[in-house]
């Protein structure tokens, strides 16, 4: 409980930090959201510096940070000039997607690697264990953008599976199981996307993890027995290579939720991702701000969740 | 063997990238107004008379109607020539050789990948060097001397840590002018790329020296009085260099991958020099990929490249590291 009290403390402490850092550098940045204003004619400098008075802009850093903790705390998140308006309900409507994605496709990466994994450990050295190995190894160099161009372009041209955003149109009238299903059906492409640039990492790591135990004295005693493979694979040598692979779990969703941003805004799936990408080209600076620490609320969260599961697999980080 | 291999294979892309300008038979910014979106131009060498030359040549291609497929001619031919201008294979002029297809404009793919590497590859390797010199600097400082330089690393660090690398990457792009030149576009890219990454260098570097520090023949030098700075170059930094080249293997491809991630997105280098992502963008359109498919070609370049630097970073991985210096192992 008190490993669990420190750990919070120190994912909000993060969160905290990378706040502060935005802040300084948005400052140090030149030009804001108003600056691309100043380009049309007949805007002068006056007019641009009374809008910025107006948003507060021309208030000093600390003020400004003040400003935005409150707005935090009432759950606007700073005041969004390109969509004019408060940015936490903004962010309410696409995070949902961001995790429904993200969380879909590591369940289906890690159900896909585990079995994977043991099964090219158990045949290490083998010449089935080789090929996954070379399969891997191509799959790995394929850039997601290009799986995601090239399954898009399949997806439209034989119209298997719908394209872009979440739902079908009109979706909201139907009863909620044709509902789900068409949800289903919108995740496939950016799903698979996401596991095959995903699936081939988990599973050289669960491989070498499981081999690794496989060499230690208690796997030689537990097949000494005669403990029937399968039981011995799963039940023994898996949970020994547990600790790793947590740890792993924690790392993987950094590259998870940035090869999403990618998906979703080739895909025109209604997550943070394309939201980022406007809020970039607006310059919108609360916008910016309230992605960043979205995404890193999702990262630190998951990290979090890695952290205590490994509390939990592993006892000798009680004693430490 | 293999990483014989995989070396020579990584010198003769990186080679043939540099002298794009006498590879390419056109240069990256040529337009063939009247060839938009022409096929792989054919190489012949039997013609319509059945008659065999020694010299490859192609056929003169047009459509029919604006927007038509093309058709060779095969009443005229244009033989290939080779080391012409000062580039080392072309044909005459009204004739036209696209090797891999040409673009909306009738600018050559083909040379247009290769010109379009010289920037993603350098990308790619500026911005490596970028990352592994604040890394070694950063990490050396801290896993030699601790205290506060080595509190700062790690806390600092993982604020850096703490955002998924792309939205990272992108935040930082989002504080810079969007409207900006080439050159400027490409040296912010790099400066980007190369700054965001340094955190999991130095700390793998810190690592290899807080071990190094408590070896005997540091400990020993130490003894004989040697200083701080000396002992870094003579003892410490000797031992860093296998994991700076190992993470090297693995840092430049990840970031030719996010030069071309960023310029597709259209935050990197723009027209009209190509790079791969900003190439890449034209294939997003779904009819322009389904109708011609060689666009696709600066993407597929990437893939033998990465394979090949995935390749060296697994053998540099798995070799026995030096004198019993334990290498920690490149976290995903």
């Amino acid at each position: 409980m008190k490993y669990a009290a420190r750990r919070l403390l120190h994912s909000l402490l993060l969160l905290a930090g990378v706040s502060i850092l935005s802040f300084l550098f948005a400052d140090l940045a030149p030009g804001d959201f108003f600056s691309e204003m100043r380009l049309q004619p007949g805007v002068d400098a006056q007019t641009v510096a009374a809008l910025r008075a107006r948003q507060g802009l021309d208030r000093p850093l600390p003020l400004r940070y003040a400003a935005w903790l409150a707005s935090m705390a009432r759950g606007e998140f700073g005041h969004s000039l390109a969509y004019n308006s408060a940015v936490g309900p903004l962010l309410a409507q696409r995070i949902p997607g961001t995790l429904l994605l993200t969380a879909t496709a590591t369940l289906l990466a890690w159900l896909l690697a585990i079995p994977l994994g043991v099964w090219s450990a158990a045949r290490r050295g083998t010449w089935r264990d080789s090929i996954l190995k070379v399969i891997l190894s191509i799959l790995l160099s394929i850039p997601e953008l290009l799986l995601a161009i090239i399954f898009l372009a399949i997806a439209v041209e034989t119209a298997w599976f719908p394209v872009g955003g979440m739902h079908a149109p009109g979706a909201e009238s139907l009863p909620a199981p044709d509902r789900f299903r068409d949800t289903l059906r919108h995740l496939a492409i950016p799903v698979l996307v996401l596991v095959l640039g995903m699936a081939p990492v988990l599973v050289r790591h669960v491989r070498s993890a499981v081999a690794e135990t496989m060499d230690s004295p208690f796997a030689l005693a537990a097949r000494a027995q005669g403990i029937p493979r399968r039981r011995l694979f799963f039940r023994h040598l898996l949970p020994a290579a547990l600790n790793p692979l947590i740890s792993l779990f924690g790392f993987s969703l950094g590259t998870l939720l940035s090869a999403s941003l990618l998906v979703e805004v080739l895909v025109g799936w209604p997550g943070l991702g394309p939201l980022f990408l406007e809020a970039i080209m607006a310059r919108d600076f609360a916008l910016v701000l309230g992605v960043v620490m979205s995404s890193t609320t999702l990262l630190i969260a998951g990290n979090l969740v890695a952290d205590l599961l490994l509390y939990r697999a592993d006892p000798r980080i009680h004693t430490s | 063997m293999k990483l014989r291999l995989t070396l020579a294979f990584l010198a003769a892309f990186h080679a043939a990238v540099l002298f794009a300008a006498f590879l390419a038979p056109y240069h990256y910014a040529e337009q063939h107004r009247d060839y938009p979106f022409a096929p792989p131009t054919r190489i012949h060498f039997t013609d319509a008379a059945g008659r065999f030359h020694p010299r490859p040549f192609v056929y003169a291609i047009a459509q029919d109607t604006p927007g038509g497929d093309f058709r060779e001619d095969p009443a005229r031919l244009y033989p290939i020539h080779f080391l012409v201008h000062g580039r080392l294979f072309g044909v005459a002029a009204p004739g036209v050789l696209f090797i891999w297809g040409s673009d909306a404009f009738g600018r050559d793919v083909f040379s247009r990948v290769l010109y379009g590497g010289q920037v993603s590859l350098l990308t790619g390797l500026v911005a490596a060097f970028l990352s592994l010199s604040l890394g070694l600097l950063w990490g050396t400082l801290a896993g030699f001397y601790g205290g506060w330089v080595d509190r700062l690393l790690m806390r600092g660090g993982e604020l850096f840590l703490a955002l998924p690398w792309l939205y990272l990457l992108l935040a930082v792009r989002a504080f810079l002018p969007l409207h900006i030149s080439t050159t400027q576009a490409f040296f912010l890219l790099v400066a980007i790329i190369g700054a965001v990454g340094w955190v999991r260098p130095a700390r793998i570097v810190r690592h290899v020296d807080l071990n190094a520090r408590e070896r005997g023949f540091v400990l020993a030098a130490r003894g004989f009085g040697a200083n701080g700075p000396y002992l870094m170059r003579r003892h410490i930094l000797p031992l860093t260099w296998s994991v700076v080249l190992t993470q090297a293997t693995v840092l430049i491809p990840r970031y030719i991958l996010a030069e071309v991630t960023l310029s597709f997105l259209g935050l990197g280098v723009g027209e009209p020099v190509p790079s791969w992502g900003n190439m890449l963008a034209e294939a997003r359109q779904y009819h322009t990929l389904i109708a011609h498919p060689w666009m696709l070609a600066p993407g597929l370049a990437t893939i033998p490249l990465l394979f090949a630097y995935l390749t060296l970073a697994d053998i540099l991985l798995e070799r026995p590291a030096p004198n019993g210096t334990a290498q920690p192992t490149g976290k995903p």
